[in-house]
Order: structure tokens, then sequence, then C-alpha cells
């Protein structure tokens, strides 16, 4: 087998996104050599797509915010299904972590008496989110990206060299985590630019690649969102946790046809925008649930009042979390009360001047203007739910970040699973991104420098499997033993678009059994077809050769969520079941694992039935009475099982 | 809806040297340049090398040139184009190719690190922080640049002087000095670090004459250089002709910090 480049690090962080970097980060300033690595240029990550804001109880803008209200409103949001103790971790901790990207050079909006301003958002009872305009984001990126070109700066001063302790690997792929036994040893990848195999020898591996989105067809998820780091874990051995729950934020946009499933900000809603149907109704009030009933709105008045007096009205039912609102629109489009290209309408023309609107929310003014022609400060833009988030991911221990069962690997951002529950709010990813990657950065780095005899080795014959299985597609044409000779290679472009098809229409935002049996079916039909997926051309810079790799991410996350989604018989938060339609106070103690069949790597699996997946119900530790104490019994009654109540 | 076939001319190869290539592909309504490329890659050359992430002009991943104008391919509607028109995609001219649309944008992110980073106030603590939203405007309308790169590639300082490249920053990394140096707390001055002096010393400002062809191809809309370059022109000339200002930085400046 060719000879493969190595080299040697403490920590590896794959993915360069805000959780990747803030690890980064963290694990040099601990005196780890780190090294990050990217599927895109340095500074281009999906985190730049995040608009809102950063969630955080600094109580800058109503002083009646603290950490044990953020608390509770992000498990009211994930509907208790949260890993509790990453909640409060979370809560206690954004603060710090907004506070800290200030003395790196980030520019937050302000209030008037000079300190970081804060939005309304979904879910959140207090104004909550720093936030840049609606591209805060890109704030986020670009403060974390300059903070590692800064750690660079010093490193250089000292040893003249830039990437002596920290070194991005820009444009390069992993395509799977080398182990020494259970321990993690490295990971190996390629240069996308050339086609290059190289291996990063390291005893902790951050992974931090983000979400699944691109197995769906209607995504504001970019290419890079293909389930890497899911996959990579549980090829790994490691277990993912409850993938069953995929968030689908209500307002992205349906037209363009080539622009469907853009993104359109929550900011909208957050800062005054209203969902009207097409008889000009603002449907919302009619989709308040029970367990949220008291705290909401009841009539436009009042919600109207709420944007200037918060403090004596009810927040109006556009800023439910977005689970209900999805579902809420996909409901009345579905009654035929839909606008002309299937979604609803979002208006903020009608609510504020077109000046506040331009200033407040430019992009969306931007993206409308540009890419639809629409002016949203004289009319209304059409919206509908768009794949946008998964809850699901790997299971982590919630102190360390560390991936449940394999000594080494650490895992942060939205590819961890559990901080969120059945159903992310918005604003809580960015505050995840920062304070659980610090918190992974960290621990990596005590890992790596805390070990004591020799480090985990890389196995040859592990890195020439990894390099046989990534050469696979451009050997593709040669027939295959026994039944498959002479069919023609698998277009790697059509199966995707296969893929997202499936997973779009059998495992999307509303599910029924028989749907997701037939969805299992068809993907283990790809998962066959995959394995002949061929590519023309070299290695160099080839897209349909990193789609076919890709594509065995994509499928083994996407049988995840469909094998989760059918075991799972209720409705909850970023999972709707029409045959199981209510929540069940039964299921809210249960996780669902997902564990690799075969972990040694064997993929052969083509029975739909039995498939690459096992899946396993563990009860969840029951939630801290301290915690417990901040919420009404009235309140808990609706969510916990009568058994946890009197414990 | 309606559908018709373009004519595209994209250029294909790599360093070696490569050509134009001609297409007939498929658009529908409301479609992007980046979305026809897509097409070509998915249904007749599927190793195309193109580029790109966020496909909503918020990462800055997709920039090339279209019928010579650096543009970003996610935001350049195929409704501005006549039907009959032929469209021709072409790499950044200003970046060695890799291959077909994609360019060696290392250039940038070296002068990127030449910039010394925020220096934050020695006195204020995390959460102290405190700045008037009118002060921090002016940095805040630098840090919605997106690094496309498009001002960079545009530049006629360097677009057709390579050898002007050691010495200029390119507007992107001289607007990255005016934002920190219009950077309310940045706290450069009092560790000896005169940003003024370093853009026209150290980044090139001297070589900008203010054509503004970077402005024009901004998809953000910065006025880079009405609000940053000019700004930044105007203060570094003060500071060296300045006879007061001269004097004062003399009285001022403590030994360590002296540059």
């Amino acid at each position: 087998m060719s000879v493969v480049d190595r080299q040697e690090w403490d920590v590896v962080v794959v993915g360069a996104g805000g959780a990747g970097l803030r690890a980064a980060i963290e694990a040099r300033e601990r005196g780890a050599r780190t090294a990050v690595i990217c599927k895109s240029l340095f500074g281009k990550a999906h985190t730049v797509m995040a608009e809102g804001g950063i969630a955080a109880a600094m109580g800058n803008v109503n002083s009646g915010d603290n950490w044990q209200v953020h608390f509770r409103d992000t498990m009211r949001g994930g509907k208790f299904l949260n890993q509790w103790r990453m909640a409060e971790l979370h809560a206690q901790e954004a603060p710090d972590r907004v506070w800290e990207l200030e003395t790196w050079g980030a520019l937050f909006d302000r209030t008037k008496d000079g300190r970081i301003s804060q939005r309304n958002f979904g879910g959140h009872e207090y104004p909550r989110l720093a936030h840049v305009g609606d591209r805060t984001g890109l704030e986020l990126i670009r403060t974390l990206q300059q903070k590692i070109v800064s750690l660079q700066q010093e490193d250089f001063k000292e040893t003249g060299d830039y990437e002596s302790r920290l070194k991005v690997y820009q444009e390069c792929t992993v395509t799977r985590i080398l182990k020494d036994g259970s321990r993690v040893s490295g990971a190996f990848c390629y240069e996308r630019e050339s086609g290059r195999f190289f291996v990063l020898e390291a005893p902790s591996v951050v992974v931090s690649t983000g979400g699944i989105g691109k197995s769906f067809k209607v995504t504001s998820n970019s290419w890079e969102y293909t389930g890497d780091g899911h996959a990579l874990a549980l090829l790994a051995g490691a277990p993912l946790l409850n993938m069953e729950f995929v968030q689908f934020h209500p307002t992205g946009m349906v037209w363009p046809p080539s622009v469907k499933g853009i993104l359109v900000t929550e900011s909208v809603r957050g800062d005054g925008g209203v969902l009207r149907n097409s008889e000009g109704k603002r449907f919302m009030f009619d989709y308040i649930p029970d367990v949220f009933k008291e705290k909401y709105a009841q009539s436009e008045e009042e919600g109207d009042r709420w944007y200037e007096d918060p403090d004596h009205n009810r927040r109006p039912p556009e800023l439910l979390p977005r689970d209900e609102v999805a579902r809420a629109i996909n409901s009345e489009v579905k009654a035929g009360r839909g606008s002309p290209h299937g979604g609803v309408f979002l208006d903020v023309s009608t609510r504020m001047p077109a000046e506040v609107i331009r200033r407040r929310l430019p992009s969306m003014y931007h993206q409308f203007k540009e890419l639809a022609d629409v002016d949203i400060t004289a009319e209304a833009m059409e919206v509908g739910p768009t794949c946008h988030y998964v809850m699901g991911g790997i299971a982590v221990e919630s102190d360390s970040a560390s991936a449940r069962g394999v000594p080494g690997l650490f895992a942060a951002g939205e590819v961890a699973g559990g901080m969120h529950g059945s159903n992310r709010l918005g604003g809580n990813s960015l505050s995840d991104l920062l304070v659980f990657g610090r918190r992974a950065g960290l621990h990596a780095a005590q890992y790596a420098t805390g070990l004591t005899g020799a480090r985990p080795l890389v196995d040859e014959v592990q890195v020439d499997t990894a390099a046989a299985e990534a050469l696979r597609p451009f050997s593709a044409e040669g027939p295959e033993p026994g039944a498959e000779n002479g069919r023609p290679p698998e277009n790697p472009y059509t199966l995707h678009q296969e893929l997202q098809q499936t997973m779009n229409d059998l495992v999307g935002i509303i599910r029924r059994e028989a749907e997701m049996e037939a969805a299992l079916e068809k993907l283990a039909d790809l998962r066959v077809r995959a394995r002949r997926a061929g590519v023309e051309g070299h290695r160099q810079f080839n897209p349909g050769w990193h789609l076919a790799l890709d594509l065995r991410n994509m499928l083994l996350v996407s049988e995840c969520v469909a094998r989760a989604a059918l075991e799972r018989t209720e409705s909850r938060g970023g999972h709707t079941r029409e045959d199981h339609p209510t929540m069940d106070r039964a299921w809210r103690r249960v996780n669902l694992l997902c564990q690799l069949v075969d972990p040694t790597g064997g993929l052969a699996a083509t029975d739909p039935v039995r498939g690459q997946i096992d899946l396993v119900r563990e009860t969840t530790e029951p939630i801290r009475p301290d915690l417990l104490a901040l919420f009404d019994k009235e309140e808990l009654v609706k969510y916990l099982a009568e058994e946890e109540l009197y414990e | 809806m309606s559908s018709y076939e373009a004519r595209f001319k994209v250029w294909r190869g790599d360093a070696e040297g490569g050509g134009l290539e001609d297409f007939g592909i498929e658009v529908n309504d409301g479609e992007v340049v980046l979305d026809i490329i897509h097409r070509i890659q998915a249904t007749q050359a599927p190793d195309l090398a193109v580029r790109w992430n966020c496909k909503a002009g918020k990462c800055g991943s997709c920039s090339a040139e279209i019928n010579g104008r650096p543009r970003l391919l996610c935001m350049t509607r195929m409704s501005v184009f006549t039907r009959e028109e032929t469209i021709t995609v072409t790499p950044l001219r200003a970046f060695p190719v890799v291959r077909d649309l994609v360019t060696d944008v290392g250039f940038n992110y070296m002068k990127a690190r030449e910039v010394p980073a925020f220096v934050p106030p020695e006195d204020l603590g995390p959460g102290e922080y405190r700045m008037m939203q009118e002060d921090v405007d002016r940095s805040q309308e630098f840090r919605k640049c997106i690094e496309c790169f498009l001002c960079q590639d545009t530049c006629h300082v360097v677009r057709d002087h390579e050898e002007n490249k050691t010495a200029f920053a390119g507007p992107r990394f001289l607007m990255r000095v005016a934002e920190l140096d219009m950077h309310p707390l940045d706290a450069a001055d009092e560790s000896g670090l005169d940003r003024k002096k370093t853009a026209q010393d150290e980044h090139g400002l001297g070589y900008c004459n203010i054509t503004k062809c970077c402005t024009e191809v901004c998809p953000e809309g910065i006025k880079i250089t009405d609000n940053a370059l000019i700004p930044l022109k105007e203060r570094a000339v003060d500071r060296k002709y300045d006879p007061l200002v001269w004097l004062g930085d003399k009285i001022r400046r403590r030994p360590s910090g002296a540059v």
C-alpha cells in the first residue's frame, strides 16, 4: 500500500465551526499542540449562517433574567428530554462565553447604556440573544478565526513558525477515526485539493462537524452537513443518542425553487413579524398547546402590547418553540390555506417602518431582494418548514464532552446529542457551541497531556483499509463478485437525490409507521447501490468523488434517524408521529441509542430489516431535585411520569 | 414556470493550463449561476471543481468571474442575462488556479496573519466593556465582510501585478486595519502599536489610489474605499505630517513601545 504521510499532534479537532474553533482555542491555551481539520476554507463553516443570536442570560435588557430562567426555558423547549446537566452547565456558562468574545474583538449591537444588546426569541422568557443585526454567526466565526490567528501570531514570535502549536488543515476531510484497542489514536484524512491521503496521529480527537441536513431535500444546511462526525463516531464504536429528533425550522424560503429551504431568521418574528394564512388570519393563536397555554397571549392585542410592555402581557404565539410553529404551518398549508408557492405569509412590512427593517434585518432584506425579487419592507415573505438542525447526536458525558465508550473521543456542538432534548430553542445553538466547544477542548487537552505511558499507536492495517475504502469509487466500474457482473456504476449525485427525496417524504416533519418502514427498505437499497458509486476523473479537487465518500455517512445517519423514529411511538419536539400524536410521559425517561451492528467496519449488511444499526433503550438519570424545584408542580405534572413525581 | 436551454462557457483546467468548455444546459425560473454549475456537475461533468458552501451569499466561498466580472455564483441570478447571451464563467484571475473554478486563495490567509490582532484594554475584564452603538457602527460595517476576496481579486494593484503582492495587503486587509483602528476599545496605541503607521509602512496603503473598484464588487455593499481606505489614508497622513501629533508621539511613547 502507498506510504501515507503522518503528523503528530496532541489534539485533533474535526470541524472548524463555532464548536471546533472554540475547542481548538481552549486546547492550545491549555498547552496542547492542536490541529484543526475542516472541509471548507477556514472561516466559511456553516456557523456563518446563524442569524439570530447567542442565548446567554446576561440580563442586560431585562434584569429579571438569570441562568435558572434560561435553564427552565431550555428544558421546556426540549420537552424535558434534555440531558439536564448539559442544560444546566450551558445556562450557567453562556454569559462568560459571550463576554470573552468581546475581549477577542467581537462587536455586538449595544444597549443604550453601552452593554451588549439582547433580543427576544422563540421560547425564551426574556430578551436574551446577543446579536449583530441578523449576522451573528458571521461575527462569531470571524471572532474565533481572528483569535486563532492571534494565537498563531504569538507562536510565530516565539518559535518563528505560525503553525508550531496550532494549525488549520483547510479543505481536508476525515474519513476514519483510527484506534489502538479501545482508545483513539488518530484520524485518516485526505486533502480535497490534491486527493492526497495523510494521517494525523493524536490521542485526543474532538468531533465538531455539525449536522446532517444534507440527507433531506429541503434544508437550510450547506453541503458540508453530511453527518460526517455522527458517522465517524458510530464507526469508531461510540453510540448516537436520540437521532429521531430533527428540527424543521418553521421559516425557510419556499420560492424560487432553487433557494427553497434557505433560512429566514426567527428574528423576523422576535422583532415583531407575524404569520398569516391565505385568509389573512394570524393562525398561530389556534395552535397554542396546553403545556404552553398560560405563557402565551390569547389575543392579537395582548400579543402586540407585549413588545412594548413584556412585564404585563404575554408573548405572541408566533414565538412558540420552533417545533410548534413548524407543525402549525404544515397544518395550515395542508388545510388549503397556504400561500401561492405552498407556504404561509410572514409579514414585517405592516409592523415596522422600512428603515427599521433594513437596519435590524439587513441580511433578510438583501436575501429576499436579491434571490426572490421580494421587498420585505413592502410585502410579505412566503415561508415554510425546512430541515434545520439535529438534536440527536453523539452520546457524551455532560461535564467533559467525552464520547461514551471511546477513550480519547470528544464531541461538541450540533454533532453532540443530549443538550437540547427533543427540540432546540433558537439562540441556544451558538451558546452550546461556545460552552461545550470550550469544555471539549479543555478535556481533550487534559486527557492528551496527562497520558502516562506510551501514546496509542496508529495501526498500519487500519490506515491501509481506510485508504482502500476511500479509493473504492475509482474502481467501481469493475465487475462485482457474484450476480452484479456487468452492471454500470451508480452516479453519486443521483443516489444523493434519491436519498434526500426518501428522507424528505418518508421521515420528514410528520411521520407514519408504514412510511418509515418503506424508508428503511429504500435506504437498504441505496446502501447496496452506493457500494457501486463510481466517479470519473482523478483525485484532484473532484466533487463527484467527495460526494461518493460522503454518501456512506449520510446513509448511516439516515438509518439511525429512521430506525429511532420508528421506535419512538409518541410525538415530542422534533419528532411528530401522526399515528401517535400525543406526548407520552412514559417516554420522557427513555433515550434511544444507536450503535453499529458490526463495529469492526464490515459494512456488508444489506438486509433492510437488520440494517447496520442496533437500537438500545436506556432509562435516563433522574433530574436533580434542586433543578426540579425550579418548576411548579403543576407544570411538572404535564411532563413527568407519576413515579418520577413522587421519587 | 418556464425553462430554456442556456449556453455556458466554463473554464476547465489546472495549473498546467486549460480552456473554455461549452455546455448547453437547462435553466429554470429563479435560478442563480451556481444552480447551473451544479446542474452541469450532476449531469455532464461530475468532476467539475467549484467551491461553494452556504448558497445564500453569507460565506463568500463561490467567488468567480462571470463574463469577466468578479461575482458570487450564488448571488448572480440568471434573470440578469438575456436568454441568447452566452455566459462565461472563469476562476478568479488574481489567484493561482487549482482546478477549474477553484483557485488558491492562500495569499489572503497569509495577509490576514500579518495584521496584528485586537489588543484588549488592560483595565477592563470580560463583561465590563461599555461601547455606544454609534461608536461601533463604523467597525461593524467592516465586520460585515464575508471574505469572498472579490475586492482582492479586482484590485488593480495586484490583479495584473503579481510583484505587488508582497508589499500590499489588499482592500480586505487594509479595511481590517481600519476596523481595528476605529474599534472604540482597541488598546493598540497603549501597547506601542500605531495601526495607521503600519497601514502605510507594512500593508501598502500608499499603493491604493482610490479607484473604488473594490467597493463596486463588494457583495455586502461595504463602502470599502469611502469609509475604510480614505479615512485610514487621512489618519495616516495626519500622523506623518502633523508636527503636533509627531511631538505628542515622541513625548508620550514609552521606550519599550518604540517602533
